[in-house]
C-alpha cells in the first residue's frame, strides 16, 4: 500500500513538481547556493532578500550541511546533508496557506485522504539574529514543512515581512514512496528501462565520508585558522564599508523623505555579498569544530556571538546599501512591474478558492 | 434586543493559547457592553484553532437616552429683578431648552441655574464598531506577530471577521479586515466560505454543517472516539492525559481518532521513553492492557472525519516506527559508555556561560548536598551519605546521552534508568545502587505544583541542592526574574524547593540554604562577576518570601492575611511557617484575635508616627510614679506572659501559645480605653512607647497580627 497513488513521484520529480508549482506562481527559480550552509534560510536569496522594502518571490533547493547530524550513513532517518526546498514570498499573499496546501496536491497528496495540521513552531536562529513565528506542518503525524513568518533578520525588523516555506524533501520523498529509509527513496527512474537510481546510490558515500571527516579527521587547528581568516576578512570588509558610508553620506537627510537621490556608486559596488560568503564560511567552520568536539564550554557561546556579529553587521550594511541605490529602486531586482504583479496575485486568490 | 456575533478568523492559533484568549475576548466584550450600557442576556464564547468568537444574546439595540442636569451661571448672574439676564438666555440656548424650563439648584457654593439635557443614546453597531478594535488588539498572546503593518499585531494573521447584530453587519474594521457575514468552514471537509444568516444559534448550526465544532463538542467527540477505538482491543484502556487532551482538542476543528499499532519488540524499551515519544512528540494517547502495562498500540487524534483507506493510520505508524527505532538506537548507543565514564564529559557541557560547566556544577551540588545532609542529620533525619554522594555525582551525566539530547524532557529519568540498568559500582549493595538510581530519576521533581516530590530523602536533598545551586548562581550574577521574564524558570525551581521542604518536613532555613549554595561558588571564575553578598541576601530573601507566600496561599489555600501575618514573623523556616499558618487559621475566628489584630495595627501606626516625627522611645518600660494603673497592669501582663508565650513558641506549641495570647485582649483594650500615649510629658510618652514596642514584639513572634484583616476596622484605628 502506498500513501498517495500507485505511482509515486521519484525524488527528482518531487523537486521538479514543486519548482514548477512555485514558478507558475511567480517565483524566481534559483539554484542552490554554492557555499556551505546549514539551512536554506542562510542562503543570501533568503537572508539578504528578506531585508529592505523590495518585494521578491523565490524558490530553490538548498542542500544543507549539519556536520553534527551525520550518522555515517547508518541511520535511516538522519543525514549530515539534507535537502530543503525553500520558498520565500515577500510580502506573503493573503492566501499563503491555501497556496501551500495546493502545492501538496501538486505533488500527489490528496488532502481528503490525509490528516493535515498546522502546529505552533516558532523559528529562531541565534547565529543570524533572526526569528519568526509559524508552524510545523504535520501530515499524518510527519513534519513535512516549516512555515515561518519572518519578523526579524540580522537583528533588523522586517518590513514587509516574508513567509518562508521550507519543505523537507527527504521526508516528503520517503512519505510519498512509503519507504522506511531515506536511502531507499527512488531518486530517478529511467523511463525506457524502468531501472531506478536510489538516494543511497547518489548520496551514501557522501554521508559516510563526510561523517568520517567531520567527526574524526577534520584538522581542528586548521579549521580554527580558516575560521579566523574568514572572520578577519569579513570584519575588514565591514569596516571598509562603514568608512565608505561615513564619507559618502554626510548629509543629514532622511533617506525616506522622497527626494531624488543620485546614488552612491562606490557603495553600490561594495562587495557585501562577498562579506556574507565569508560569514557563511565561519558558520560552517564553527559547525565542523563543534562536531569535532573542539569547542569548549567557555568558547562556545563566544564563538556563536562572533558569527552573529558578522551576520548582524552585514544585514545592517546591506539595508544601508539598498537604500542608497539609485532610483528607481525596482530596477534589476524587481521580477516584474508592480501593476502586472497585482493582477497576477488577484488571479491566484481566485484560483485558490 | 438584537443578538450580537463577533468572530475573528485567523490562521491556526497555537493550541496552548486558545482557551485563555477566547475567555479574555468574552470578558472584554462583556465589559464593553456593560460600560456602554448595552448589556443584555448571556455572553458565550466559541473557539477553534482558526477562530475566536463571542455571541451576546439580546443586547440593547442602542443606549438608553440619558437625562443629565447641567448647571449654568449662578442665580445672581442669571436673573436680575426676577428677569432672566442674557447669561440665562445664552445658557438655555446652549443647553437646548427654553428659559422657562431652567431650574434652580442649591450647591454648597450657592444657588445656580440648571437645565435638564437629554443625551441621545448611540446605536450598538456604532459603539461596537468603534470600541472593539481596541479590545481585540489588547488580547494577550504569549507571542504575537505582525504581517502587514508593524503596529497591527495579533497571534497569527487575521483573515476574516464576522460582526453582526441579528442579520446586519456592523461596520467593524480590524487589522485591515472589514467585517462581513462570511465565516469559513473546515479547511478540508468543507467548501470554505460559510455565510452566517443571523447572529445567534444559526452561527453554530452553519459551522457544524461546515464541519467545525466548538470546544466542548470536540472534547466529547474525541473522548467518545478514543473509547470506541480502544474497544477493538479486549480489556484495553487509553491512558487519560488531561493536558494532551486539551492540546488535541485545540488542534482540531472536526476530530476523529485512529488506532495504530507498533511492533511489540519496542516494548523492551522503558515505558517512560515510549510514552514520551508518543505523547510529547506525536501527540498520541498511550494504550494499556488490563493489568496497566503498556500495549503495542497508540491513538492519534485527527483533524478530519475518517481514514477510509487506512492511509493516515499507515502514515502515523510509519512515523512512530522511525521514532522508536531512533530511541532504540540511542538507548543501545548510550550503553556503550557508562554514566561513570560520562562524568568527565560534563566538562564540555555548559551549565550557564558565566557559571561554567555541568562538571563544576556537579562538584558544587555534591558539596552542598553533603552540607544539607549534615543539617538534616542534626534534625534527626537520616541521609545515606553513599547514596547522596554518588547520586549528586551522576545526576547530570545523562545530559551527554543521545537519548536525552533527543528527548530533553526525559533528563533525570534517563539517568535513573541507566543507573539502574548499568548497576554502577559492583562493590555497592543492590539496595544502595537502586537508591542512587531513584534519587537521580527523581531529582528534577517536582516539575510543577501538582507534581510529586522525590520519593526518598536523598532524592529530596538532591532536588533541593541542584535547584539551590542554580538559583544562587543566577541571583549572584544579578539574573533575577522580573515580571514575565524568567528565562531560567527560577520561580518554578524555587517553588519546587519550598514544596519539597514542606512536604518532606525538612529542617532547612531558606536564607541559610541560599548562603550555603552561594558559598559553593567560592574561588571560582564566576565569583568575580557576583554582586555583593548583602544585595544577594536581600534579593534572594524577597524572592523566596514570594515563593513561600505562593505556596501557603495557592498550594495550601491559606487566606492572604494569614499568610502575610505568618511570614511577617518569619519567612525562613518553611515547615514552621506551615504550622504557624495552621495555628493562626484555627484561632482567627475568635473575637479576641480580631481585637488583637486591630490593636497591633494601632500600635504599629503609633510607633510609625513616633518614628517619623523623631519622638523618642525609652530603652525599656519602667514603672514610673505617675504610670496609669492600666499601664502598669499591661506591663505586668507582658512581664508574666511574654516568657510563657516564648516558651510555648519554642516548643512549637503554637495553638497553646495563641490561646495564651488571646488573654491579652482585656489588658490591651483597657490600656487603650484609659491611657493616652502621645502625651506632652516626654518621659511618660517615651515610657509608654517602650511598653507598646515590647508588646508588639511579644505578639509578633508567631504571626504579625497587624496584617490580619479585621472585620471592625473603624472601631480602633
Amino acid at each position: 500500500m502506498t500513501p498517495s497513488s500507485s505511482n509515486p513521484l521519484t525524488f527528482q520529480e518531487l523537486i521538479l513538481r514543486l519548482q514548477a508549482f512555485w514558478a507558475e506562481r511567480g517565483c524566481v527559480l534559483q539554484q542552490p547556493y554554492d557555499v556551505e550552509v546549514g539551512a536554506g534560510t542562510m542562503a543570501p536569496e533568503t537572508f539578504l532578500r528578506v531585508l529592505g522594502p523590495k518585494p521578491y518571490k523565490v524558490a530553490y533547493v538548498q542542500p544543507s550541511r549539519r556536520p553534527a547530524d551525520g550518522r555515517y550513513g547508518e541511520n535511516p532517518n538522519r543525514l549530515f546533508k539534507h535537502m530543503q526546498l525553500q520558498v520565500i514570498l515577500k510580502p506573503p499573499p493573503e492566501n499563503v496557506q491555501e497556496l501551500y496546501l495546493e502545492s501538496l496536491t501538486a505533488i500527489g497528496i490528496d488532502l481528503r485522504q490525509h490528516d493535515i495540521k498546522f502546529e505552533e513552531d516558532n523559528w529562531e536562529a541565534p547565529t543570524l539574529s533572526a526569528w519568526g513565528v509559524g508552524w510545523q506542518v504535520m501530515l499524518d503525524g510527519l513534519e513535512i514543512t516549516q512555515f515561518t513568518y519572518f519578523q526579524q533578520c540580522g537583528g533588523v525588523d522586517l518590513f514587509p515581512i516574508s513567509a518562508e516555506l521550507t519543505y523537507g524533501l527527504e521526508r516528503i520523498g520517503a512519505f510519498l514512496q512509503d519507504v522506511d529509509s531515506i536511502y531507499d527513496i527512488v531518486w530517478a527512474r529511467d523511463p525506457d528501462t524502468g531501472s531506478v537510481v536510489k538516494y543511497g546510490d547518489v548520496r551514501l558515500a557522501d554521508e559516510l565520508q563526510f561523517s568520517v571527516y567531520n567527526f574524526e579527521l577534520a584538522d581542528v587547528d586548521k579549521a580554527w585558522k580558516h575560521f579566523e581568516l574568514c572572520e578577519a576578512e569579513c570584519k575588514g570588509l565591514l569596516e571598509k564599508y562603514a568608512a565608505l558610508a561615513k564619507d559618502q553620506n554626510p548629509r543629514p537627510v532622511s533617506p525616506n523623505n522622497g527626494e531624488t537621490r543620485t546614488g552612491h556608486p562606490e557603495k553600490a559596488r561594495f562587495p557585501l555579498l562577498a562579506a556574507y560568503d565569508l560569514c557563511l564560511k565561519c558558520s560552517h567552520l564553527f559547525n565542523i569544530l563543534d562536531a569535532r568536539g573542539a569547542i569548549s564550554v567557555t568558547e562556545r557561546v563566544g564563538v556563536i556571538a562572533r558569527v552573529r556579529a558578522l551576520a548582524v553587521g552585514i544585514a545592517k550594511a546591506w539595508v544601508d546599501q539598498q537604500k542608497s541605490e539609485s532610483v528607481p529602486p525596482e530596477s534589476a531586482l524587481e521580477p516584474e512591474p508592480v501593476s502586472a504583479k497585482k493582477k497576477k496575485s488577484e488571479k491566484l486568490v481566485q484560483a485558490a478558492i | 434586543m438584537p443578538d450580537f456575533l463577533l468572530e475573528i478568523g485567523c490562521e491556526e492559533i497555537p493550541a496552548r493559547m486558545i482557551d485563555a484568549a477566547s475567555q479574555e475576548l468574552r470578558e472584554r466584550v462583556t465589559a464593553l457592553l456593560r460600560r456602554e450600557r448595552l448589556s443584555g442576556g448571556a455572553v458565550t464564547h466559541f473557539d477553534t484553532p482558526r477562530r475566536v468568537a463571542v455571541l451576546a444574546a439580546g443586547i440593547a439595540a442602542s443606549q438608553a437616552d440619558v437625562v443629565e442636569q447641567v448647571t449654568g451661571p449662578s442665580v445672581n448672574v442669571a436673573y436680575k429683578d426676577g428677569q432672566p439676564t442674557p447669561a440665562a438666555h445664552a445658557f438655555a440656548r446652549k443647553s437646548g431648552v427654553e428659559v422657562a424650563q431652567l431650574e434652580k439648584v442649591s450647591t454648597p457654593k450657592g444657588e445656580y441655574i440648571a437645565a435638564k439635557v437629554t443625551k441621545r443614546g448611540r446605536s450598538a453597531g456604532e459603539i461596537l464598531a468603534e470600541g472593539l478594535p481596541k479590545e481585540l488588539s489588547s488580547i494577550y498572546w504569549a507571542k504575537n506577530m505582525y504581517w502587514q503593518k508593524p503596529n497591527e499585531r495579533f497571534v497569527r494573521p487575521v483573515r476574516w471577521l464576522v460582526a453582526m447584530l441579528d442579520g446586519e453587519t456592523i461596520p467593524l474594521e480590524f487589522d485591515g479586515i472589514r467585517a462581513g457575514k462570511t465565516s469559513r468552514g473546515h479547511r478540508i471537509l468543507s467548501d470554505g466560505a460559510v455565510t452566517i444568516p443571523h447572529a445567534g444559534s444559526a452561527y453554530f448550526d452553519c459551522l457544524r454543517a461546515a464541519k467545525v465544532l466548538g470546544r466542548g463538542e470536540r472534547e466529547h467527540q474525541i473522548r467518545k472516539a478514543l473509547d470506541a477505538a480502544t474497544r477493538a482491543i479486549p480489556g484495553a484502556r487509553w491512558r487519560e492525559d488531561k493536558s494532551l487532551l486539551d492540546t488535541v482538542v485545540n488542534l482540531t476543528e472536526f476530530p476523529s481518532v485512529i488506532l495504530g499499532s507498533f511492533d511489540p519488540q519496542f516494548l523492551s524499551l522503558p515505558e517512560e521513553v515510549l510514552v514520551t515519544v508518543m505523547r510529547d512528540h506525536q501527540k498520541y494517547f498511550a494504550v494499556e492492557n488490563a493489568s496497566g502495562k503498556l500495549a503495542p498500540h497508540f491513538l492519534a487524534v485527527l483533524n478530519t472525519d475518517s481514514d477510509p483507506q487506512g492511509l493516515i493510520r499507515h502514515g502515523n505508524e510509519r512515523v512512530l516506527r522511525a521514532r522508536f527505532n531512533d530511541a532504540r538506537f540511542f538507548w543501545q548507543t548510550d550503553q556503550k559508555k557508562s554514566l561513570l565514564e560520562r562524568w568527565e564529559s560534563l566538562k564540555h557541557v555548559t551549565f550557564q556561560k558565566d557559571l561554567g560547566s555541568y562538571f563544576e556544577k556537579t562538584q558544587r551540588v555534591q558539596r552542598l548536598c553533603s552540607w544539607l545532609s549534615e543539617i538534616l542529620k542534626q534534625g534527626g533525619i537520616a541521609v545515606r551519605p553513599g547514596v547522596i554522594h554518588k547520586a549528586a555525582c551522576l545526576a547530570k551525566t545523562d545530559l551527554t546521552t543521545e537519548l536525552v539530547k533527543e528527548f530533553t524532557e526525559l533528563q533525570g529519568i534517563v539517568g535513573g534508568l541507566y543507573a539502574r540498568a548499568q548497576q554502577l559500582d559492583e562493590s555497592l549493595p543492590e539496595a544502595t545502587r537502586f537508591a542512587i538510581a531513584d534519587a537521580i530519576y527523581d531529582h528534577y521533581k517536582p516539575e510543577s505544583t501538582d507534581d510529586d516530590v522525590p520519593r526518598s530523602t536523598e532524592g529530596a536533598v538532591l532536588s533541593i541542592g541542584d535547584k539551590a545551586d542554580t538559583i544562587a548562581g543566577m541571583f549572584a550574577l544579578g539574573l533575577v526574574p522580573s515580571g514575565s521574564k524568567d528565562p531560567f524558570a527560577l520561580r518554578r525551581q524555587a517553588n519546587a524547593i519550598v514544596k519539597v521542604i514542606a512536604e518532606k518536613k525538612l529542617p532547612l532555613r531558606l536564607g541559610d540554604l541560599m548562603r550555603d549554595a552561594r558559598a559553593g561558588y567560592q574561588r571560582s571564575e564566576a565569583e568575580k562577576k557576583f554582586v555583593e553578598e548583602a544585595k544577594f541576601d536581600e534579593s534572594v530573601a524577597t524572592f523566596f518570601r514570594e515563593r513561600l507566600e505562593f505556596y501557603l496561599k495557592d498550594v495550601c489555600g491559606y487566606a492572604y492575611d494569614v499568610v502575610k501575618a505568618v511570614l511577617g514573623a518569619d519567612a525562613e523556616d518553611v515547615v514552621d511557617a506551615v504550622q504557624r499558618a495552621e495555628a493562626v487559621k484555627q484561632v482567627l475566628h475568635m473575637p479576641e484575635f480580631q481585637a488583637i489584630g486591630a490593636a497591633c495595627k494601632r500600635i504599629r501606626n503609633i510607633l510609625k508616627q513616633a518614628g517619623e516625627k523623631g519622638i523618642a522611645v525609652a530603652g525599656a518600660f519602667e514603672y514610673l510614679p505617675d504610670s496609669a494603673p492600666e499601664e502598669k497592669n499591661l506591663a505586668a501582663y507582658v512581664g508574666v506572659n511574654g516568657p510563657k508565650v516564648e516558651a510555648l513558641r519554642k516548643k512549637k506549641e503554637y495553638g497553646e501559645a495563641l490561646m495564651l495570647l488571646s488573654t491579652a485582649r482585656e489588658p490591651v483594650d483597657a490600656f487603650f480605653d484609659k491611657v493616652m500615649v502621645m502625651v506632652d510629658d516626654a518621659k511618660v510618652r517615651a515610657n509608654r512607647l517602650a511598653l507598646l514596642r515590647t508588646l508588639l514584639k511579644e505578639f509578633s513572634t508567631i504571626a504579625d497580627f497587624s496584617e490580619i484583616v479585621t472585620e471592625n476596622k473603624s472601631v480602633l484605628s
